[in-house]
């Protein structure tokens, strides 16, 4: 296809994402630099006979209006807002470094700020979700294989709807059944005999909780994809090792998994992605007060009477800084295998 | 496999049996129970003194007479009028569909095309945008919109979908329109047509069975987005996700949970339904990204 051509076909595509997804990026990064003017302040004297003059500070509205609406990014600051108590909160951090004995009581004061408690929650959170959303999903994926042919179509209908279905709708239709009156909130309450236990008291019930409703939502997802990669099994690969005496697992082990690995990290890689932007059921399962994560952080600021754009803008840039991370290695792969292959 | 299948035992079989049937009751209890328990009073969803009201219905019965009721249907579909969301929702689905395959099958059809180095700059590019989290683009929305006094109205955020669909779309055709040969086009081309007309006359017959799918997991992205819409829309605007979010804010203090339970089954409703017609294409889809990924 000729460069021109490609250009015509490409424009449209290319154009909504530049103004859509790179711009708001720039957006972002200026804004999370950028602070709101302060108002302008005006001293006025006034002076009564008699009892002498006083000096008073007052707004001057018109000013600051005016300033605003000149510059309405607002005032730079630089990496202010990015060290602030609200996200990396450096001097805390140092202070707290020089204050503890020992690693452990280190991160346990770290833990309480609140950007460091967010990200403890939201990696724990991926790097939990992801390997179990894998071995869920590969199990269910075995199992579906091995039923009969008729039932299969219904156990794969039944098997997308916790996929397909919308992200806070999944959380509530959860929430509400593991609430301390929900069936299954009472459930766990009889089982332990703890008539005070609630997901809203405890915050490693309310993790594990979020955790389950994680798996539950992507495991559907693995199971497709490793279900798909069961039918193109190599058949004279697993008959030669049936004949060569294999036992059902290692049959599994050294044929079915090696065949499988390329899936694997396919799925490892999107569950990646889309557990560090976990959100939805935060919102859902009403967590803020246990768990908090990075997209919750920028929702809070953005939502309310007040919305924080500096705030947000500086957790969202930290937030794509940590995504670029995750996602090195493969992108540093895709380039390599390219480059083989064109060369 | 079949050599295998024949040689399981019993006790396999049963394990393996006992294991699907424990797995879709996972998948699919929670949606029976909460579609049940949706044409119930608040106390008998959430019972707290015998769980088994749930299932009979006790205090409904005591309270309406019989042990269903549309109470919390009536409540959000007629009081709280959800029915305008329900009608936003669409709007936004179909316009974000059409645009975004619109513009996705052209991108998609030009990178499967080109030979050139930089449709593999372009798909990482996407590969990134991909992974960006909508919710960080947000503030970078708000302040021009408010500027530009678009903020809140129903075409802004169908733009700003079709946008955030773009990665995926392109991602999807490409490896969709990658499986059409190459020589159909370029035959039509050695006969004297153009780019464009040899895509009108012959990649755009044999492509729909891609492009339904994408259009698909279009649809599922602008009917399932939370982030964009809760911060894009104002309030008479919204879409139906965002106003069960917002359901919660008030009915969790008003006591009327019920309309909440009601709203979330009728917008889980037009998935089942979704999910039952289109399964293989679905399906498809997932492993078509896979197999290229």
């Amino acid at each position: 296809m000729k460069h021109s051509t490609f250009i015509l076909f490409f424009t449209p595509t290319a154009l909504a994402m530049v103004l859509f997804i790179a711009f708001p990026i720039v957006s972002v990064l200026v804004q999370s630099v950028h602070a709101p003017h302060k108002a302008v302040l005006v001293e006025v004297e006034t002076c009564t006979p008699l009892v002498g003059c006083t000096k008073e500070t007052s707004i001057d509205q018109e000013a600051t209006r005016e300033l605003r609406e000149q510059k309405p990014l607002g005032r730079f600051i630089g990496l202010e807002i990015f060290s602030d108590r609200g996200h990396l909160a450096i001097s805390e951090v140092k202070e707290i470094w020089s204050g503890s004995k020992n690693f452990k009581e280190f991160f346990k004061k770290i833990g309480n700020l609140p950007f460091y408690r967010a990200m403890a929650f939201t990696l724990t959170f991926t790097f939990i979700v992801t390997p179990l959303v894998v071995i869920v999903g590969f199990l269910v994926a075995l199992n579906v294989n091995a039923l009969h042919e008729k039932i299969k179509g219904i156990v794969v209908f039944f098997s997308l709807l916790p996929f397909v279905i919308t992200p806070l709708i999944g959380a509530l239709v959860l929430f509400w059944m593991i609430d301390s009156r929900g069936v299954l909130g009472s459930a766990i309450q009889w089982i332990f005999s703890d008539p005070n236990l609630s997901l809203k008291a405890s915050t490693g019930l309310m993790w594990i909780s979020l955790i389950v409703y994680g798996v539950w939502h992507a495991a559907p997802f693995a199971f497709v994809i490793f279900y798909a990669g069961l039918q193109t099994l190599p058949t004279d690969q697993l008959e030669a090792a049936q004949i060569d005496g294999a036992t059902r697992t290692q049959q599994v082990r050294y044929v079915v998994l090696p065949h499988l690995m390329p899936l694997v990290s396919f799925v490892a890689l999107i569950q990646l992605m889309d557990n560090f932007r976990v959100f939805e059921p935060i919102v859902g399962f009403n967590a803020d007060a246990h768990a908090q994560s990075l997209s919750w952080f920028i929702f809070n600021d953005l939502g309310g009477e007040t919305r924080q754009f500096s705030s947000a803008s500086a957790t969202s840039v930290l937030t794509i800084i940590g995504v670029t991370i995750l996602l090195l290695p493969v992108l540093r792969r895709t380039w390599r295998d390219f480059m083989e292959k064109s060369t | 496999m079949t050599l295998a299948s024949k040689r399981r035992s019993l006790s396999l079989r049963i394990i393996i049996y006992i294991f699907a049937a424990l797995w879709l009751l996972v998948a699919a209890f929670p949606f029976v129970w909460t579609f049940w328990g949706s044409f119930k009073v608040e106390l008998d969803f959430f019972s707290v003194a015998n769980w088994t009201d749930a299932l009979t219905g006790e205090r409904t019965i005591a309270e309406y007479g019989q042990p269903f009721t549309d109470a919390g249907y009536e409540g959000a579909w007629i009081k709280e009028e959800f029915w305008r969301n329900v009608i936003n929702t669409f709007i936004v689905c179909f316009f974000v569909v059409c645009t975004s395959l619109t513009i996705g099958t052209l991108g998609g059809y030009a990178l499967s095309r080109s030979g050139y180095r930089y449709t593999l700059i372009l798909l990482i590019a996407a590969l990134i945008f991909r992974a960006m989290p909508p919710i960080t683009l947000v503030s970078g929305y708000m302040l021009p919109f408010f500027e530009w006094n678009v903020w809140g109205i129903l075409p802004t955020t169908i733009i700003v979908l079709v946008a955030i669909n773009q990665p995926f779309t392109l991602w999807m055709l490409h490896s969709f329109f990658q499986n059409i040969p190459k020589e159909l086009d370029e035959s039509a081309k050695v006969d004297g047509c153009s780019q464009f007309k040899a895509f009108r006359l012959v990649i755009i017959p044999v492509m729909w069975p891609g492009v339904i799918t994408t259009g698909l997991f279009s649809f599922l992205l602008a009917y399932n987005d939370f982030a964009i819409t809760s911060m894009l829309l104002s309030e008479e605007n919204r879409t139906m996700v965002p106003q069960i979010a917002a359901f919660l804010g008030t009915t969790y203090t008003e006591g009327n949970v019920m309309f909440a339970v009601a709203a979330v089954v009728s917008a889980a409703a037009p998935l089942f339904v979704l999910v039952m017609f289109f399964q293989r294409q679905i399906v498809s889809g997932l492993t078509a990204g896979a197999v290229k990924g």
